[in-house]
């Protein structure tokens, strides 16, 4: 019954949704209030129908209720509670669910907290979010319904992947959707300009947090996911370049690009065409994401449900969704004059540099990932472009970003002076240098360019501080100043800092573990001792226990450093009994310094175990690095000029009512 | 569902050479030849045992001799480009290999003819007149002494 009732609020949404997606667009056209006004109650009745529906399905999961497909199909009675919960959006139905009702929270946010737009741009770009809403609702009732039920009713679900059945994992889906859809109002915002005609200085006011809100969340989501193939699938790989997570980084790269033409639009009324374009480009990447995934189109490691008349589906609504942003864009955009006048070294400049590298990164994994599908639907030749392909051909850049990136974030508005800004860098080009040669001595035998890149990353943390310290005036004015002045910048200052800083921490990781990554792979025998990187592993045997829904054959070792004991790990084989699949669970001695990563393998011929040990040098500065950029869009987001629903005040005021 | 539902085993122990320089050209090489028969794996990382075979096989051509391109065109010439992770450089692939850097020097040349035809900021901004110091002080603002 609660069932039913979850399907019908989900019709009743899709009802809601067309309304919304056309009554306050007729109502902003004509300057009638009412109609207008209607988009904000349609928006929050959305929400709530869509919420209802999730929470139903919810209920459906957490109730083990075999006679609804979808719960048959992905749990199992006998699985842990938590699991049970993540098995909603652990398949395809569900997670789509979860992806309107996430759509639907983004549009009731607006509802509820933008007040200070003006009526007739809050209406159009509710409007615009209510028909994405319908193309979704549409795809959910018509071809992925996950109210269906069987009959009879199975006594048992068949339970949800192992894989799966990870806290990292659960939490994965709803970040990345957090981004992914947050994107859509960016989107929602340009093409309600577009249709409206004007972009301003406001405007970017207004779509800015949203952008900061998506991206803080795809890089949630993003480092959730790739933390989980480091510690789960066994060989700790933490980026494989694979299609799906392509996917969620393409639109991360514009995004990241689109906050920062945002802030030149803001500040200085420039690039907004520019800007439009780059809101419209990331949506629909995230809809070229969700079409990866969905459609099954392309091999890959996280290869989910998939379905052909599924992915018809998506791409029709990608190309309606992208071919209608844009032609409206090409209609309108050449009205947007720009106005700003900045000279050729300027903060400008510096963040025009910025998109160019974002944006053609973004380009360069677009061609890697969608390219061979080309080609083969061209020639009919399948090609791979592996990670040799993007190491060559993305990493330059993401060199060259990092080379501009302190200079860019020093350079003043309008006009700067190069050498007055490098002379304020040298100090943080000479300690970069330094850290560089200090690991060239410590860590010998890596490759040659490794210390470079070490060099390279603390260029970019080092170019922070020297920024920040820097406009506190350190050392020029008294302390008390200096620390005033401190508490004094601007969140959003503080912002950038740490999302810069975040950067060269991730990069650091990055280079630390692909330059000094040691192995050792062997038939070990029990009590064997396994000599690495100056630790010795000892391999105390194999006992057998059993957890929650699976049996673990748990490998126990013991680290030692000069003769003294440092550690004991378990790394463990689950064996699931329902789907009888294993996993494993890599034995982890994580630190800052370097991780000690353990595999436990299978029983071999000759008595012993299959083992594979790893030194992993500054892993963890990867998802250190990432955290911190997240802090840094948060702290942006709470900045208050981009406060969400803070009373009009300043410019925005300014702005003329319609 | 995820394909990777087994534990990800890749090489076993038994496969490996015995001279280390020899083996660690052995992963060099498998990590860039594709797994056929699985998602998007190199057979390196790889369980599937097409990927045993060709890592075993990649490793008896090691020890009789072969260099690492003999190596990588046999497996092409076997199974095709699509077994290199790394494509050849060719008319089909030229435009993935190059568009990287065509879009950063087009991209390039139209954001400078946007910078440099944008109108410059006066470089030295005229000073103040007495009248707009006096408005200014009215509001009860010192005009900027550092302009």
């Amino acid at each position: 019954m609660i069932a039913e009732l979850g399907h019908f609020a989900l019709i009743l949404a899709f009802a809601v949704a067309i309304a919304q997606s056309t009554i306050p667009l007729w109502g902003a056209h004509k300057g009638y209030a009412e109609p207008m006004r209607f988009a904000e109650t349609a928006a929050l009745m959305g929400f709530l129908l869509i919420g209802f529906s999730f929470a139903a399905l919810t209920y459906g999961f957490v109730n083990s209720d075999f006679s609804l497909r979808v719960v048959y199909a992905n749990s199992h009675s006998d699985k842990p509670y938590l699991f049970k919960i993540a098995g909603v959006w652990g398949n395809h139905e569900g997670s789509m669910l979860l992806w309107v009702l996430i759509l639907a929270l983004y549009g009731a946010l607006v509802a509820a907290f933008g007040r200070n737009i003006p009526p007739a741009l809050r209406a159009r770009t509710l409007a615009v979010q209510a028909m994405i809403a319908v193309a979704f609702l549409a795809f959910i009732l018509f071809t992925s319904n996950p109210f269906e039920r069987m009959d009879p009713v199975p006594v048992d679900g068949t339970g949800l992947n192992p894989l799966l059945q990870d806290w990292a994992l659960a939490a994965h889906p709803p970040f990345l959707y957090l981004g992914y859809v947050g994107l859509s109002m960016p989107f929602s915002f340009a093409v309600a300009a577009l249709i409206e005609g004007r972009v301003d200085a406001a405007w970017a006011r207004w779509v800015r947090p949203w952008t900061l809100l998506a991206w803080a969340a795809l890089t949630v989501g993003i480092a959730l996911g790739s933390y989980w193939a480091y510690y789960e699938l066994g060989w700790g790989g933490w980026w494989f370049w694979d299609p799906v997570e392509n996917a969620s980084f393409m639109p991360w790269l514009v995004a990241a690009a689109l906050l920062h033409s945002a802030v030149v639009v803001e500040k200085r009324s420039t690039l907004k065409s520019w800007t439009i374009l780059l809101a419209i480009i990331a949506f629909s990447l995230s809809l070229v994401g969700t079409f990866i995934v969905r459609s099954g189109l392309l091999t890959s490691v996280h290869a989910f449900a998939s379905d052909p008349s599924r992915g018809v589906f998506i791409l029709a609504i990608l190309v309606i969704a992208t071919g209608g942003a844009l032609t409206l864009y090409a209609w309108r955009a050449p009205q947007m004059e720009p106005e700003g006048v900045f000279a050729p070294v300027s903060r400008e400049s510096g963040l025009i540099l910025n998109n160019l590298f974002l944006s053609v990164a973004a380009a360069v994994v677009f061609l890697g990932t969608l390219g061979p599908l080309l080609i083969e639907a061209v020639t009919g030749d399948q090609m791979s472009f592996g990670t040799a392909f993007f190491n060559l051909a993305f990493s330059p850049l993401m060199v060259m970003l990092l080379i501009a990136m302190p200079i860019g974030a020093a350079l003043p508005w309008k006009r700067g002076d190069l050498p007055r800004v490098m002379k304020k860098l040298w100090t943080a080009a000479a300690l970069s240098f330094l850290v560089g040669s200090i690991f060239a001595m410590w860590r010998s035998g890596g490759p040659l360019l490794a210390p470079l890149g070490i060099a390279l990353a603390f260029w970019a943390i080092f170019g922070v501080i020297v920024d920040l310290s820097e406009r506190v005036k350190l050392g020029r004015v008294p302390a008390g100043e200096t620390l005033r002045r401190l508490a004094n910048l601007p969140r959003s200052a503080w912002g950038q800092a740490l999302a810069h800083m975040g950067m060269g921490i991730t990069a650091f990781g990055i280079v630390g573990i692909t330059a000094w990554e040691s192995e050792d792979i062997r038939a070990a025998r029990v009590g064997e001792m396994i000599p690495l990187a100056g630790y010795e592993i000892r391999f105390d045997g194999v006992e057998r226990s059993k957890g929650p829904n699976y049996i673990i054959d748990g490998g126990m070792f013991t680290v030692f450093r000069d003769g003294e004991e440092i550690a004991s790990l378990v790394s463990e084989k689950r064996f699931y009994t329902v789907q009888r699949t294993q996993t494993t669970e890599a034995g982890i001695r994580a630190s800052l310094i370097e991780d000690i990563y353990i595999v436990l393998g299978d029983k071999q011929d000759n008595g012993g175990w299959a083992v594979r040990s790893y030194v992993k040098p500054f892993a963890n500065w990867i998802w250190l690095g990432a955290f911190i950029m997240t802090l840094g869009g948060l702290l942006s987001l709470t900045d208050r000029r981009h406060r969400v629903g803070a009373p009009n005040r300043g410019k925005a005021a300014m702005v003329p009512a319609e | 569902m995820l394909a990777m539902s087994s534990p990800v085993h890749a090489v076993e122990p038994s496969e490996i050479l015995s001279d280390p320089a020899l083996e660690s050209r052995a992963r060099e090489l498998s990590k860039g030849l594709r797994c056929l028969v699985c998602r998007n794996e190199n057979i390196d990382e790889s369980d599937a045992d097409l990927a045993k075979d060709l890592r075993i096989l990649v490793r008896e051509r090691l020890v009789a001799g072969d260099t690492d391109q003999e190596i990588l065109d046999y497996a092409q010439s076997r199974y095709g480009d699509y077994v290199l992770l790394k494509p050849p450089l060719n008319a089909k692939t030229i435009l993935l290999w190059f568009g990287g850097p065509i879009l950063l020097i087009g991209g390039g040349i139209v954001a400078w003819r946007q910078i440099a035809t944008r109108p410059v900021p006066p470089t030295k901004v005229p000073p103040l007149t007495e009248a707009e110091r006096a408005r200014l002080r009215d509001l009860g603002i010192e005009a900027d002494r550092e302009a």
